[in-house]
């Protein structure tokens, strides 16, 4: 096991609410974790402190450390600005750029890191689409507006602009709760092919979904990580009472 | 990382921008205020509020005249604007999904943008080539410009009055009409009367379309079809003239009329704030 | 007995029903809901009369300019009373547009930078308290700028700020020439300084309403403050020209201030910066008491409806320009 994170005793506050208590936890590269967990218990708070951006949000503080490539990204010289552009993260609710082409969209983060040169942004463009699936859905017309796709395209637009800066890990916050069945069966894929190259960690509310998608999961309750281990251990065989009270369907 | 260091100076830089940008525009707010009250502070006294216009060299004199006239003015103003406001606001709000209504707002929005010296222009061919020089001229182009600043501040101020509000006095039996006067409005009254409050200190700070429709006037209030002093006016007649005791005045008017002015606004913020 | 009390019941009964029901349905219930909105509406309707009347007035005082020079009061470059009372009014178009013009080149960048500091930069509760004071500025009556322009301005420019100026620039025509503080240039300046209140609190309340989820967009791809900044801009760029367009409506209309500072000479174009000038609202607020004949009202009552006129196609395009941007950024229509 290659850690990629090695999270300890990572505690988060909103104000004077303390949403996350003492998390303690190595994520694997190169493989898929899910987060999961009833409402409220944390997960989004969880991995936003993945890429330091639960801190943008007024009153917000964190504490313990997040080591990520040997650095603890919390550390006084460590801008937020590069641990973003290595941890990348696609949200909830898909929020392409509607004054943005689906071409500029995928070029704004190469563009802001000073690539200018069109034939290494087109090449980079294409190749980031091809990656998440959508090359050929938008190949013929990459000018249209980044708004004018379905939900589910919307989403992989925003996976292929998070991919087009080559971070080492995609953070995604329940990304097919607004799609349809089809669009999210159709993400599942895509995140089990990027997986080889990838770090993924994804935050779900569906069950299902992490038994279906991911390497590892995380179960949260209430700011606690209750256990942690290989998703097919969790499912079958899981070790803490609450656990198996929350995949057999008793709360949550 | 080269390039990142040019991001992080840029990012710096922007970030002094700004903050010079926001100090300029603040440095004329506290020069203007510092100044009126600076050299309007000594003119102020006892006297300053019981005494009319002097004339050219006599020395004293004060804004009493300028201040009644004022008054008149503003209150004349508002019996015309402000009923025509609410119910146009009311329309809106309670009516107003239709092209109509549309139209009506659009246009509200439109007179809104019509210069104020253009509508003294206005008031002076309707009015004052009738009856002549007079308050009735000047109120009523304050009135005009009042009115869509009435109607905008009193239709948002209903459209925040929960519906059901509305539906719980209609279950109760009450007609629709009754609902809108007792229920809504006075569920609403704060907001209405911040929104007339603000008009009239817009009103009180006009001069271009009190100078055409009505002129300087000297004395004291002398019948409808008859000018009246207006402080603001007075401001800018003192201001611009040649004589030493009226250019004080000037000073000690502005002031007045700033606390005035100021005054309104920030009692009417207070009120709105008061609500949450 | 019996059938006695029976009726008597159903008497009582049936008539404290009759009474009830009469409670609960007035004679006529929706007479007064009709006559309720036909009296709103009346009112409502009353902005096409002042509106209508308005413009009526104007072009019927007009009437003896325009049939007198006709559409060559637009071009006209002669303003006469005294002699040849001939009349024409490009030279306050001229004076009104460029001063506008430097009022927006100054004013603009400045409202942008103070709408970005209220809202992306300053800590929120800050914030509010500087919004505050610069809506306060916004309620400043024009003659108190105007007073502070002739007694505080002008002096401040002439002695600290024109100099240099001209010590500098003064080899490009718009710099040279003598400086006595008021003028163009400071007319501009004054403008400026009015319409940045308006304009910032506009341009801050475009930015504020900027969905988060756009912001956490960028962020998340590792954007600088200033980068996402830019994003924001772009996305709420058409309401920013709107508040522009409307900064440039409030200028344009703008009268006592400009004309206490800019010096009112009648006159095609400026020498320099420094030199006096006129604008279409300065002059009818000069003149329209002093003058004397028909044809001379007459006149500046045409100079009020040629403002009225750039000053409604201004502002028509300003609103309609913001209306659509706020309603994109409220996610109503999609670009």
């Amino acid at each position: 096991m290659t850690v990629k994170f090695d999270i300890q005793n990572l505690n988060a506050w909103f104000g004077s609410k303390h949403v996350l208590k003492n998390i303690n936890m190595k994520i694997e590269e190169n493989a898929v974790t899910a987060i999961i967990g009833p409402s409220g218990c944390g997960k989004t708070t969880f991995i936003r402190c993945l890429n330091r951006m639960h801190e943008i949000t007024p009153g917000a503080r964190v504490s313990g450390k997040v080591i990520f490539n040997g650095v603890n990204i919390y550390d006084n010289g460590v801008d937020p600005v590069m641990v973003r552009r290595k941890i990348g993260m696609v949200f909830q609710k898909p929020n392409p750029f509607p004054m943005m082409s689906v071409y500029d969209n995928v070029a704004i983060g190469l563009k802001l890191n000073g690539v200018r040169d069109k034939k290494i942004l087109d090449a980079a463009v294409r190749r980031s689409l091809e990656l998440a699936n959508l090359w050929d859905e938008v190949k013929d017309d990459l000018k249209k507006s980044g708004t004018s796709l379905s939900g589910g395209q919307q989403q992989r637009l925003c996976i292929a602009r998070a991919l087009a800066v080559e971070p080492e890990v995609l953070l995604m916050d329940e990304p097919c709760s607004a799609l349809d069945p089809i669009a999210t069966a159709k993400i599942e894929t895509l995140i089990r092919e990027l997986a080889k190259n990838y770090t993924i960690v994804i935050v779900t509310h569906n069950m299902q979904q992490a038994a279906r998608v991911s390497d590892y999961t995380a179960f949260l309750y209430l700011g606690e990580l209750i256990e942690y281990g290989a998703t097919k251990q969790i499912f079958e065989n899981p070790k803490h009472e609450l656990t198996e009270k929350y995949l057999t369907g008793k709360f949550g | 990382m080269d390039h990142y260091k040019f991001r992080v100076i840029k990012d710096r830089l922007v970030q002094f921008l700004v903050y010079l940008a926001l100090f300029s525009a603040l440095v004329p707010l506290f020069s203007i205020l510092y100044e009126v009250i600076a050299r309007g502070f000594s003119t102020i006294n006892i006297e300053f509020f019981i005494r009319p216009t002097p004339t050219v060299g006599e020395t004293g004199g004060g804004v009493a005249n300028a201040i009644q006239g004022t008054l008149i003015t503003i209150g004349l103003a508002s019996l015309i604007g402000v009923p025509i406001g609410l119910m146009s606001g009311i329309f809106l709000s309670e009516y107003g999904e239709s092209n109509l209504s549309a139209a009506v707002r659009f246009l509200h929005d439109v007179l809104n943008g019509v210069p104020s010296i253009v509508i003294g222009v206005f008031a002076y061919t309707l009015i004052t080539r009738s009856i002549g020089f007079s308050v009735t001229a000047a109120a009523f182009a304050l009135a005009v410009i009042m009115i869509p600043i009435v109607t905008r501040t009193t239709e948002e101020a209903l459209k925040l009055v929960p519906m059901s509000v509305r539906e719980a006095a209609i279950a109760l039996g009450i007609p629709r009409w009754k609902t809108t006067i007792i229920v809504v409005l006075s569920s609403a009254k704060k907001a209405i009367v911040t929104g007339i409050l603000l008009s009239i200190a817009r009103i009180a700070g006009e001069s271009a379309p009190v100078l055409v429709s009505m002129g300087f006037w000297r004395w004291w209030f002398a019948g409808l079809n008859r000018p009246v002093a207006n402080l603001a006016l007075n401001v800018f007649i003192f201001a611009m003239s040649p004589f030493e005791n009226w250019v004080v005045l000037a000073w000690g008017s502005a002031l007045v009329l700033i606390l005035l002015v100021l005054g309104i606004s920030i009692a009417a913020r207070v009120l709105i704030r008061e609500r949450y | 007995m019996m059938s006695e009390m029976r009726i008597l019941r159903k008497t009582s009964l049936s008539s404290f029903g009759l009474k009830v029901k009469s409670l609960l349905h007035p004679k006529n219930p929706l007479k007064g809901d009709h006559v309720f909105k036909l009296i709103s509406i009346l009112f409502a309707l009353s902005i096409f009369l002042i509106l209508g009347l308005m413009v009526y007035e104007l072009v019927k005082g007009s009437w003896l300019s325009i049939q007198t020079f006709g559409l060559k009061f637009i071009v006209g470059t002669t303003w006469d009373p005294a002699v040849s009372r001939v009349f024409g009014a490009l030279p306050l178009i001229l004076g009104t547009l460029v001063t506008s013009a430097i009022a927006l080149l100054i004013g603009v960048p400045i409202s942008l930078g103070a709408g970005l500091a209220l809202s992306e930069y300053l800590p929120k509760k800050f914030g509010f308290a500087v919004s505050f004071l610069v809506e306060l500025l916004a309620a400043v009556p024009s003659v108190i700028y105007g007073l502070w322009g002739i007694y505080v301005l002008i002096p401040f420019l002439r002695d600290h700020v024109y100099p240099y100026l001209q010590s500098v620039f003064g080899f490009i025509p718009p710099f040279s020439g003598s400086i006595y503080g008021g003028g163009v240039l400071t007319g501009g300046i004054v403008l400026a300084i009015m319409i940045i209140p308006t304009v910032s609190a506009v341009m801050r309340d475009l930015f504020s309403a900027v969905p988060n989820s756009q912001r956490e967009a960028i962020i998340a791809l590792g954007a600088t403050k200033w980068e996402t900044v830019k994003t924001i801009i772009s996305y709420a760029r058409s309401g920013v020209i709107g508040a522009i367009i409307l900064g440039l409506g409030r200028a344009v209309g703008e009268t006592m201030a400009i004309t206490m500072v800019i010096g009112n000479r009648f006159h095609i174009w400026p020498s320099s910066l420094f030199d006096s000038w006129y604008t279409m609202a300065a002059i009818i607020a000069n003149e329209l008491l002093e003058a004397t004949y028909d044809l001379y009202i007459s006149a500046l009552i045409n100079v009020g409806l040629v403002l009225l006129f750039v000053a409604l196609v201004i502002n028509i395009l300003a609103r309609l320009i913001v209306w659509r941007a706020l309603r994109l950024t409220r996610g109503i229509v999609r670009e």
